[in-house]
């Protein structure tokens, strides 16, 4: 499926739409080149599972992983692997623990072989000023996006 | 901090333990802050050589590294485990490997050695460095401002007393160093990337190229520096393929390099306007060591009368001493941890108590 994104809201609107949807043990892959909108995009998923509009939701860049958990309880976990190379390590941000909630990945070329085969893909692009959302994964997904 | 109200534990060294990111170190400090012995271990040369990836999660590299460290540091000071008055580390926020291979190796050691442990938090300790004897003309009083800019944070903080802090402002996506570095690789330049940015901006003309300045003059202050990022990728994208030619990075530089200037300046001036009665402004993090951006804030801090502090880069960007200093602070307010005080990768400033 592929999504016009005219501007910033509309990626964040894709984001909340996509929360709606999310359910523990559900992985989201974000793809795409800097400053196509991954980041903006989590965000939004996250601020909409925790129901705090206003939250401040850092980049992991850094930090490689950020958790947050949700008022039901789940727990989210947003990956950045921008600074790596590779899944080595991936084991020591809590990977196989995160699998239980709900997990955002960005940069998750670098995943390899621990890439969870049930994984929602989702490649934001640049398009002229707006982006370009591809998704691929499973129906319940895509249904009424 | 837990226990509060102990006793006063008496006086004495405190080894302090920094492991929340890429950096490992160790320091040990004496009472009145006079620093005994200092090691860091910085993974950045070694992240250099992959272009700034990490090769290998931090972690293990940590736990490689801390127990020689210490031990040659408590070498230096002519100093064993039994003589301290405690032992202190890093809980938060950071990488949850390294918060817990470097609290992990101070629980131990103070169960060992039968001292109290202090958990501490990165930005506390980032925030009180401005207080070690001997590192401004006067050791400035509270309240102080401190903007904290590096690679994992974006801060303003009004530092109101030890665990009394009023977060101004943050960053709303991209932290400012983080933009440094991601701009220096589109620009196609080694890692790390904010000297090597500030390199190429001294040959450029910032007014060549237009970059927006994100939430200038807005309320407040919060720092965005996403879309200026975006604004960066946007140029390069639209150069012709193949290398950036050098005097169209360079100008790229110098205009994104401006462009982070007034936005730091302008966060500045609203900053000391929800904090008037700051007796100084403190500079923190990699990113004030660039001269353009240090002598803007300078300019800032002194049209309101206020002395602008930046700490020497060792002791700005992530070591123990700091660690070890906001060590001695709490101990002085008669404040230890719980060995059972855990490690937060998440763990805001304003969630900190006297």
């Amino acid at each position: 499926m592929r999504l016009r994104l005219p501007d910033d809201d509309a990626t964040q609107d894709l984001g909340r739409r996509l929360a709606a949807k999310a359910q523990p043990g559900d992985v989201l892959l974000l793809e795409g080149p800097l400053g196509a909108g991954k980041s903006t995009l989590a965000r939004a998923f996250i601020r909409a599972l925790l129901h705090a509009p206003r939250l401040t939701v850092p980049s992991p860049t850094f930090t490689l992983v950020q958790s947050y958990t949700a008022p039901s309880g789940v727990e989210i976990w947003h990956y950045d692997l921008w600074r790596l190379d590779g899944p080595a390590g991936l084991e020591e941000l809590g990977w196989d623990e995160a699998q239980d909630g709900i997990v955002l990945v960005e940069w998750p070329d670098r995943l390899g072989d621990l890439t969870p085969p049930h994984a929602l893909h989702l490649r934001l692009s640049h398009d002229g000023a707006g982006r370009l959302a591809e998704l691929r994964g499973e129906a319940r997904w895509l249904d009424g996006l | 901090m837990e226990r509060k109200g102990e006793p006063h534990p008496p006086g004495g060294p405190v080894l302090g333990i920094e492991s929340s990111c890429d950096e490992t170190a160790a320091a040990i400090l004496a009472p009145d802050g006079r620093i005994l012995a200092e090691r860091v271990l910085s993974q950045i040369a070694d992240h250099a050589a992959f272009g700034g990836v990490v090769p290998e999660i931090a972690a293990r590299a940590h736990l490689a590294a801390l127990d020689a460290m210490v031990k040659d540091a408590l070498g230096e000071a002519g100093l064993g485990f039994a003589d301290l008055a405690a032992i202190a580390g890093t809980a938060g926020p950071g990488l949850i490997g390294g918060l817990l291979v470097g609290t992990g190796y101070a629980k131990g050691a103070a169960i060992a050695a039968g001292k109290p442990y202090l958990a501490l938090n990165h930005l506390e300790a980032h925030a009180l460095t401005a207080r070690l004897p001997g590192l401004a003309p006067v050791q400035p009083g509270f309240p102080y401002l401190l903007l904290l800019l590096s690679g994992g944070h974006s801060q303003c903080v009004a530092v109101e007393g030890v665990g009394r802090y009023r977060l101004l402002g943050s960053t709303l996506d991209d932290a400012v160093g983080e933009a440094f570095d991601k701009s220096a690789k589109l620009l196609g330049l080694p890692y790390p990337g904010g000297p090597a940015l500030e390199a190429l901006a001294r040959e450029g003309d910032a007014a060549a190229v237009a970059l927006p300045r994100p939430l200038l003059h807005r309320e407040g202050c919060d720092f965005s520096f996403s879309g200026l990022k975006t604004a960066v990728v946007q140029l390069v994208a639209a150069e012709p393929p193949g290398p950036l030619a050098r005097a169209r990075a360079a100008d790229i530089a110098a205009s994104f390099q401006a462009a982070v200037t007034d936005i730091l300046g302008d966060r500045l001036v609203h900053a000391l306007a929800l904090c008037p009665d700051a007796s100084a402004v403190i500079i923190a993090g990699g990113v004030a060591a660039n001269s353009a951006i240090r002598a803007r804030l300078a300019e800032v801090a002194a049209k309101a009368s206020k002395p602008l502090i930046a700490p020497p880069l060792r002791l700005c960007t992530d070591n123990a001493v700091m660690v070890a200093w906001a060590a001695q602070e709490r101990l002085r307010a008669g404040q230890v941890s719980g060995l059972d005080a855990p490690c937060k990768p998440r763990w805001p400033l304003d969630q900190l108590t006297p």
